[in-house]
């Protein structure tokens, strides 16, 4: 027990140094850059519209004032923590007056629940199909299976995520395309909503699970392609083990622990691709947010976005990292 | 490494196919250099021509003849991925074998950056950087910090390997030669890590050319830089589905997927060859 409260304190020490280094990095990115936010701000705003001259300079006030970017780099960044502490990132200019925090927070459940259950089914097909494969080696269905993942896996999200679209939108229209649920409900604890929730949520999860499972497939075939020569595996198969028990207790439980550690290596990739599908299909999570906002100029809901991004993304990889002594005995022992 | 190759080609029927896709879209990029027209000129010739003999791959609506719309895009593509490659395997060789080699603290410090690298997610920071250059975002930027994201998953592969090499008699041997750390790594055991980054550059053209092509279709590249991606984006804002011009977007599409097939499946046999377990089993030994 005690090994395993060392692991988690040292896990934990990295989630709060990827979080640091992480979100100080989006700091210094906006604010080392040599444009401005507010004549940026401010290009955007008198772009299509003639504007005073008056009125341009009391804006350009307003906004130097909201930002805080006269005052040094350091006193920035020292407000910029003390802030973010609070959760606060100011207005955003998308909605104005609302908090940037604020349409984080409603777009953050979207994406947390279309990314995990991606992740999960992604994860448990493809680990199951895979060890299989791996194991029965002359199965000509996992064989086939194996071909498609290897199509498939290497197809950059946005092209199966559109290729999806156009499939499921344009020649055989039989799924919502677009947006997180359908306008005539309303939305509680209601199986309309619900379902209309799960309808609209298929197509992007479905495109995850495309993308995702070829690489968890190959991944543990191969592992398991390898275990299978080992020694203790032909010794268990003589001494009359069961099939169902050696595949699932003796190959498949060791082939877990690295695929594992690459599902938490992989979850901040994971992540991008929900932000892409998200874009295609128009649903309302956080990579549909930072999109707008990118494209709106909104300097906090950007900020906003970026961070809160950063520090899910280092929980959810701090979460896997805990299960793994689950599965390894050895860690727990050290 | 002829003989490497050609057995390659003579037992790994992948690793063939994959060469011949890639090859193909090699040729075919190489074609823009011969391309009659300046691929960002518009409206050179009559818009919405479906594929015919004369058009190969038709034209598109801002009447640009699409195969040398592609050709010049294929081969810009290719080059971002083989910059942003290039850069980071230095990156990742570098600190894959000095933490490796050297060990101690500067193992640690070196894998503690290591993984917060792996932890941050790449797509929020890259967008974030177009937020803030904007128009000043051109493909060499974009691929200098492509690859400062690009080499620590590779890095921690190559030092799990010069970790085994450091123990190693011919190493012991080197040193008390005389050999200083920088030649030990260079010219000792850089030969040893070589299959590896191989193998791993493939796969890091695929990831760059795949996240150029997602930030390229949201319009936060450079677009009028022809590249696949860009293709796309401005295949998307002319609305060319709707408007029935579908070469304009199967073709570009189908593109993406050959080369990235190819791609993978060279990275994936090279993979397979660099384990000398399922080599001699694919050889049937």
């Amino acid at each position: 027990m005690q090994g395993y409260l060392v692991f988690v304190g040292k896990r934990l020490l990295q989630l709060l140094a990827v979080i640091f280094f992480g979100v100080s990095a989006t700091f210094l990115v906006t604010h080392l850059s040599p444009i401005s936010p507010v004549e940026a701000a401010l290009g955007r705003m008198t772009a299509r519209s003639v504007s005073n001259p008056e009125a341009i300079v009391a804006m350009r006030a307003a906004l130097t004032e909201l930002y805080g970017v006269e005052e040094p780099i350091i006193t920035q960044y020292i407000n910029f923590w003390a802030r973010l502490v609070r959760g606060d990132f100011g207005p955003s200019l998308l909605a104005f007056p609302t908090p940037a925090m604020t349409l984080v927070m409603r777009a953050l459940p979207w994406t947390v629940t279309l990314l995990t259950l991606a992740t999960l089914i992604t994860f448990v097909i493809g680990n199951v199909m895979g060890g299989l494969a791996g194991y029965s080696q002359n199965n000509r269905f996992l064989k086939a299976f194996g071909l498609v993942a290897i199509g498939i896996q290497p197809i950059p999200y946005y092209v199966v995520a559109f290729i999806m679209l156009i499939v499921f939108g344009f020649l055989w229209p039989v799924l919502p395309i677009s947006g997180g649920f359908a306008m005539d409900v309303s939305p509680g604890f209601n199986w309309p909503y619900i379902s209309s929730v799960i309808q609209h949520a298929t197509l992007p999860a479905l495109s995850l699970v495309l993308v995702g499972f070829g690489g968890w497939f190959l991944g543990m075939r191969a592992l398991v392609s390898n275990i299978v020569t080992e020694d203790y595996v032909t010794y268990a198969e003589l001494a009359g083990v069961k099939r169902s028990t050696i595949v699932t207790g003796y190959v498949m439980r060791n082939a877990l622990v690295p695929q594992l550690t690459a599902l938490a290596m992989a979850l901040g990739g994971v992540f991008s691709g929900t932000v892409i599908t998200e874009q295609v299909f128009n649903y309302p999570g956080l990579g549909s947010l930072l999109i707008d906002a990118v494209n709106a100029g909104d300097y906090s809901l950007v900020l906003a976005v970026s961070s809160v991004s950063v520090t899910a993304v280092a929980i959810a990889i701090f979460i896997v990292d805990l299960l793994y002594p689950i599965l390894d005995p050895r860690v727990r022992a050290e | 490494m002829f003989a490497v190759f050609r057995d390659l080609i003579r037992y790994n029927i992948e690793f063939a196919i994959g060469l011949i896709l890639v090859g193909a879209v090699v040729i075919f990029a190489c074609l823009s250099f011969f391309s009659p027209v300046d691929p960002s000129l518009i409206y050179m010739t009559i818009p919405d021509q479906p594929p015919s003999a004369q058009y190969w791959f038709g034209t598109n609506s801002r009447g640009q003849d699409m195969f040398w719309q592609l050709s010049a895009a294929m081969r810009n593509s290719l080059t971002f991925g083989l910059t942003v490659a290039v850069l980071s395997r230095i990156i990742s060789i570098a600190v894959g074998l000095t933490a490796g080699y050297v060990g101690g603290w500067v193992d640690r410090v070196l894998m503690f950056i290591n993984d917060i690298f792996v932890a941050i997610p790449i797509f929020p920071v890259l967008v974030l950087f177009y937020f803030v250059l904007r128009n000043n975002m051109d493909s060499l930027t974009l691929a200098l910090i492509m690859a400062c994201f690009g080499w620590p998953f590779d890095a921690r592969l190559i030092r799990s390997v010069a970790l085994g090499l450091k123990h190693r008699e011919f190493t012991r041997h080197a040193v008390f030669a005389g050999m200083s750390t920088r030649k030990v790594l260079l010219e000792e055991h850089l030969p040893y890590v070589m299959p590896i980054v191989f193998a791993t550059f493939m796969n890091n053209m695929l990831w760059s050319i795949g996240l150029e092509v997602t930030l390229a279709v949201l319009g936060f590249t450079n677009i009028n830089n022809p590249t696949i991606g860009t293709s796309l984006y401005w295949a998307n804002s002319h609305s060319a589905m709707v408007v029935g011009v579908w070469w304009w977007i199967a073709i570009p599409v189908a593109m993406i997927v050959i080369t990235f097939i190819g791609l993978f499946l060279l990275a994936m046999s090279m993979n397979e060859y660099i384990d000398p377990r399922s080599r001699l089993r694919r050889m049937g030994a």
